[in-house]
């Protein structure tokens, strides 16, 4: 690719990205009331786009081969143990990126 | 309160939130900016693309159509799908990121997973300006990762310390993120349908192209239950 290319290959990409971000607050312009079907979306799709994400960053990890998902499993516990027991945001997160480190540094 | 004030204000509340964000960005975008290195690229087009694309996965895929033969169809096409998640939280922001002004057009631009999360879920504290604090939401985290993606860039073969794992300092903070909804939720039709619909389509179709599958199923499944989901779903 010459450098040219290469640009215009960057900015399509900038392009693609901002397109999905910008859409929907084109489609449904401030002013208009937005469709109560879109609302409704609006209010019970982050819930399920959560849960989502999870599995997003899991979904490299096989339950099969290596290390069976089993410093995932136990490393998520604890974010969940110490974001029930604690509820501070950075405690459970840096809580469970440490075991994980450990575990995988040094077990698995 | 002055208006420097208030955007100070905005500022001290915003940071705390997006520290597990530093972590992991900077990790990422280190990552990100090494894979830029070793793959024959100079420093700065790691600069540029984090600065101006600023979405992360796509940045990954972005060196393979680099280094592939020139197609920008593709190259838009693949972006489209591969960031179409961001249509769903575009939905979710429309009333949040409407009124703050010119800082909107920035609020949409920077709308990656991570500030979409915090600024969907964050309780701003009374008396905070809310157009404020998401700005300097998205604008920490765009600098965190720029900040990564440059340094792996030019530094990249040169850091030799044990980072193995910290990646999952983004699935934690997706953990967490997950269960503050789940907390203020009343009922967890919605939350427990994106879990079981994300983990159907990932055995089904596999990691690279479960997503577009998953998005589409979950929007058939919230749409089919409509009724019981709006009578009792709604968040506190």
């Amino acid at each position: 690719m010459t450098w040219s290319e290469q640009m215009i290959t960057i900015g399509m990409v900038v392009l693609g990205t901002a397109l999905t971000r910008f859409l929907p607050f084109l489609i449904f312009p401030a002013g208009k009331p937005t469709p109560k079907y879109i609302q409704y979306l609006g209010k019970v799709l982050p819930s399920a786009v959560f849960g989502l994400l999870v599995l997003y960053c899991l979904k490299n990890v096989s339950l099969f081969t290596g290390s069976h998902g089993i410093p995932e499993f136990i490393s998520i516990a604890l974010v969940v143990i110490l974001h029930l027991w604690r509820r501070q945001m950075l405690v459970s997160i840096a809580g469970g990126t440490i075991c994980y480190m450990l575990l995988v540094q040094f077990v698995f | 309160m002055s208006e420097k004030a208030m955007r100070k204000a905005a500022f001290k509340a915003a940071f705390p939130h997006t520290i597990p964000i530093f972590a992991g960005f900077w990790f990422l975008g280190l990552t990100y900016g090494i894979y830029m290195n070793v793959s024959g690229f100079g420093f700065w087009y790691p600069m540029l693309m984090s600065l101006t694309i600023f979405a992360g996965s796509v940045e990954f895929v972005t060196v393979n159509l680099l280094l592939g033969s020139f197609n920008p169809l593709q190259a838009l096409a693949m972006t489209v799908m591969i960031n179409a998640r961001h249509l769903f939280y575009g939905i979710s922001m429309l009333d949040k990121y409407r009124g703050n002004g010119r800082k909107d057009i920035y609020l949409i631009y920077g709308m990656c997973d991570e500030s979409f999360s915090i600024n969907y879920t964050a309780d701003i504290p009374e008396g905070i300006d809310r157009g404020w604090f998401m700005f300097f939401v998205t604008l920490l985290n765009h600098f965190y990762w720029f900040f990564g993606a440059t340094l792996g860039g030019i530094f990249g073969t040169f850091i030799h310390f044990n980072t193995e794992g910290l990646d999952f300092v983004m699935t934690a903070m997706f953990v967490v993120i997950f269960m503050e909804q789940w907390m203020k939720e009343e009922r967890h039709a919605s939350s427990l349908a994106g879990i079981g619909i994300s983990f159907l389509c990932l055995t089904a179709f596999g990691p690279e192209n479960f997503m577009i599958p998953a998005m589409l199923a979950i929007l058939v499944v919230l749409t089919v239950f409509r009724k019981p989901l709006e009578e009792g779903g709604k968040r506190k």
